[in-house]
């Protein structure tokens, strides 16, 4: 399955992408997905080992199966207001 | 049925206003977050608001009925601006009413912690002397859920 990945703010200028299309074995969680990019070469590697994420427009915990076509957003630590 | 936006566009606070009025109610707030011109002891000349944006919207009209359930005040309006402001400019807007005004006080409360705790909004200061730089935040809860007691208390 394919899954696109998206970058925000800090975590933008870390990885020098917005997006990411990430291929992953059936049955994969958020957490595959954050160690297959962090493996993946030294600029996704800047990315924390446990970051928050949202699926889907949802914030999702790191045992979150994944599905094919899903959105995961990698979210720095937020600061609205 | 409380509302919310996020937008590029300069906010008015009175629009906000006109949406919560009600003859019923007695209490009306509003709240605004201004960019101001220093933090840490720096001159800050602008920030720069970047968000989340299907997201964010979808995270604000949830605080927005979080509030409206938790006191009682269907009357509530939060707008909350993205893109480049200036020192001054305001960047975010809670206006509700309701029969007395502790309800008013805990709602607008609420939204405000909540939108700290929780929106995927990221701001960057810029100075008057120095590069820019990402404003230290909150990690959110990795389930997105509410907090059990935000500090807003009971109306």
């Amino acid at each position: 399955m394919r899954v696109q990945a998206r970058f925000f703010a800090a975590y933008r200028e870390l990885t020098g992408a917005s997006r990411a299309d990430v291929d992953l074995p059936e049955g994969a969680t958020v957490a595959d997905l954050i160690d297959t990019l962090r493996e993946q070469g030294p600029s996704f590697g800047a990315l924390p080992p446990k970051p928050a994420v949202a699926v889907n427009l949802q914030y999702a915990p790191p045992e979150t199966g994944l599905r094919d076509g899903d959105e995961v957003a990698f979210i720095p630590p937020v600061a609205g207001g | 049925m409380p509302y919310a936006e996020v937008t590029a566009d300069p906010l008015d606070p009175a629009r906000l206003l006109a949406r919560v009025g009600s003859p019923e109610n007695g209490a009306v707030l509003l709240f605004l977050g201004t960019v101001r011109n220093h933090a840490d002891g720096r001159s800050v000349s602008g920030m720069r608001y970047e968000g989340y944006e299907e997201m964010a919207l979808d995270v604000l009209r949830r605080i927005a009925e979080e509030a409206s359930e938790r006191f009682s005040t269907p009357n509530l309006a939060v707008t909350h601006r993205l893109g480049a402001l200036d020192i001054g400019e305001v960047s975010v807007v809670v206006a509700v009413s309701s029969p007395h005004r502790a309800e008013a006080y805990g709602a607008s409360r609420y939204v405000m912690e909540e939108i700290k705790r929780r929106l995927p909004v990221w701001k960057k200061e810029f100075y008057v002397e120095g590069a820019p730089q990402w404003v230290r935040g909150t990690v959110p809860p990795a389930d997105g859920s509410p907090a059990p007691d935000s500090g807003a208390g009971d109306p």
